[in-house]
């Protein structure tokens, strides 16, 4: 499904003196089937930019559309439920989300909700269970006897249970161990390949927007401060900096280098490889090959 | 969140009223209280009312917010009007229509009750709009201080009160949170049979009961780890101080007294 921002503004608490402008005339397009990672600095609105794409925020002004749902601050979908069924969101911390008795009850509550005939709802949760890489021994066990991160994997597989086309993702890796960061990033990549997902990721990692995604958007304060292909965007980095955001490692490394041989080897969105060999040519010619 | 209701929210400022000392204003709503009832005609009315409007000025909180946060509690004040309207038959008649017959007594008390009504809650909110609720906590230990001689733990008394207000806010946004987050799997808040409603309150209620409990031990802890041991011999870290503003605003406030009790009727 598409998602298209046009002009959109979005209040907090409106008319009292705590009011808050947190997303202001903001306008971009989202490909069906893209990996689309939004970037910016703490407050600066990522996380109520994704409210909208469920409804659960409404536009103060401008449109919100996802498919075929119109969002407008005059008229919504009769059925935001509908909507809800086809936007999966993993919430900055999902496992505070976690009610029920068992982990398998807990993983089926979404498709439930969504009225998923029971016997799908079971396969759905072996689906997910696998696909986040828990054990199925623990379906009868309580969510809250796990650890952290298991609890987090938990509660993203009751987000992938309900089979959503677009995957929204705040943060989804926060306050994880690296090893279990990668895993679950690569999991979902995996995911959006596989299953043709729309995938929306909010991430502070400038390494996992750089590795994943193929269309990125930074915001500062609210509003949309540069948009383009990972190579385009995390180039520029005293613009980034501006906001305070770093560039990627390899970027910043690419940059001391060419700085240092005087060299001008371009960042591509390379692999470590690649830029290995492209260093070695840079610095001895081709005449070894 | 819910933004209608304003009442128990402090609003940032640096006004008159906000650097009042908290004692000064509790002192002053507390007997406001007492003399709302002591008005009785036109000349006391105006002079408590007076008073109420000059302090909300003077607080500098937009009046469009403090009326409108007050949305929940006009009702009750038309509602306590309407009855006195209808259920009193002194004076003249006034109006006559069909089973409708209000007396002018009715009216007049009507609207005085409703003044009253409206009068005691723009002060209280007055006071929890211009006071944070540690300055309000440390102004009703300090108050209730003499206590302590007949042992009633008043330190106690005001550390789970202060708990008690920090972490209202904190709920509300946790509140806020689950409920996204399960809206999002499908759960109505909104609509559908009231069973349903009720079942949808248990996906809400049980990771903030989890999370209260995660809260209320995280801060057992970290309060045990900087050595804290209940109020014996601990000192403040703001100290309350009568300044001559608190002193001037008190003389205004006899001034008021005194003309009330000058202006109404007796007998
Ligand atoms: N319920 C609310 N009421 C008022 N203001 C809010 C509310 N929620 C968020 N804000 C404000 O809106 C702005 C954007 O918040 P948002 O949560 O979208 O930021 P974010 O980019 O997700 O930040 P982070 O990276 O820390 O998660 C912030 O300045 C925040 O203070
Ligand atoms: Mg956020």
């Amino acid at each position: 499904m598409d998602i298209t921002f046009e002009n959109v503004s979005y209040t907090y608490q409106r008319n009292t003196p705590f009011e808050h402008k947190a997303l202001e005339d903001l306008s971009f397009h989202i490909k069906s089937g893209s990996f689309v990672a939004i970037v910016g600095h703490t407050g600066s609105g990522k996380s109520t930019l994704i409210s909208h794409l469920n409804g659960l925020s409404i536009p103060t002004d401008g449109k919100v559309k996802v498919g075929k749902y119109l969002l407008t601050h005059d008229e919504k979908p009769g059925d935001l439920k509908e909507l809800r069924s086809k936007v999966g969101v993993v919430f900055q911390y999902p496992e505070h989300q976690l009610f029920e008795e068992t982990i398998e009850k807990d993983i089926g509550f979404g498709p439930e909700n969504f009225g998923v005939s029971e016997s799908e709802i079971k396969e759905r949760t072996h689906e997910a269970l696998s696909a986040v890489g828990l054990s199925e021994t623990l379906l009868d066990r309580s969510p809250f006897d796990l650890s952290g991160g298991q609890m987090r994997r938990v509660a993203i597989a009751g987000v992938l249970a309900i089979k959503p086309d677009i995957l929204v993702l705040d943060e989804p890796t926060a306050g994880l161990d690296p090893r279990g960061q990668k895993e679950i990033m690569d999991m979902f990549y995996r995911l959006h390949q596989e299953q043709s997902l729309t995938t929306v990721l909010v991430t502070h990692s400038m390494e996992d927007a750089l590795k994943y995604a193929d269309h990125v958007i930074i915001l500062n304060k609210g509003k949309k401060y540069l948009e383009g292909t990972p190579e385009d965007v995390f180039v520029q980095k005293d613009a980034l900096k501006q906001v305070q955001l770093d560039v990627p490692e390899i970027v910043q490394f690419i940059a001391s280098f060419n700085h240092k041989f005087n060299t001008s080897i371009p960042f591509s969105n390379q692999s470590t490889e690649q830029l290995a060999k492209q260093i070695k040519q840079a610095l001895i010619g081709d005449e070894l090959e | 969140m819910n933004n209608s209701l304003i009442i128990g929210q402090y609003v940032p400022g640096n006004s008159i009223v906000h650097r009042l000392d908290p004692r000064t204003k509790i002192t002053i709503i507390f007997f406001f209280v007492f003399i709302v009832f002591f008005a009785n005609n036109l000349p006391s009315y105006a002079i408590l009312v007076a008073f109420a409007f000059a302090s909300m000025f003077a607080s500098k909180v937009p009046i469009r917010f403090i009326l409108k946060g007050l949305t929940p509690v006009w009702f009750l004040i038309i509602f306590t009007f309407l009855l006195h309207l209808f259920v009193t038959k002194e004076g003249t008649l006034v109006f006559d229509l069909w089973i409708f017959k209000f007396y002018s007594g009715g009216v007049i008390r009507g609207i005085a009750i409703a003044i009253r009504f409206f009068l005691l809650i723009l002060v209280t909110s007055l006071l929890t709009l211009t006071t944070t609720p540690i300055e309000i906590t440390d102004a009703i230990e300090d108050m209730l201080g003499p206590l302590k001689k007949i042992k009633f733990p008043v330190h106690e008394l005001a550390l789970m009160m202060s708990i008690s207000l920090r972490f209202i806010p904190t709920l509300m946004q946790e509140t806020d949170k689950i409920s996204r987050a399960q809206a999002s799997r499908g759960v109505d808040f909104r609509t559908g049979p009231i069973k349903d409603r009720i079942k949808a309150v248990i996906p809400l209620l049980v990771p903030l009961f989890v999370s209260a409990f995660k809260r209320a031990e995280e801060l057992a802890m970290a309060m045990e780890a900087r050595g804290y041991q209940g109020g014996e011999g601990r000192s403040k870290l703001r100290e309350l101080k009568i300044e001559k503003m608190d002193i001037f605003v008190y003389i205004i406030f006899i001034v008021v007294i005194i003309l009330l009790f000058v202006t109404r009727t007796y007998g």
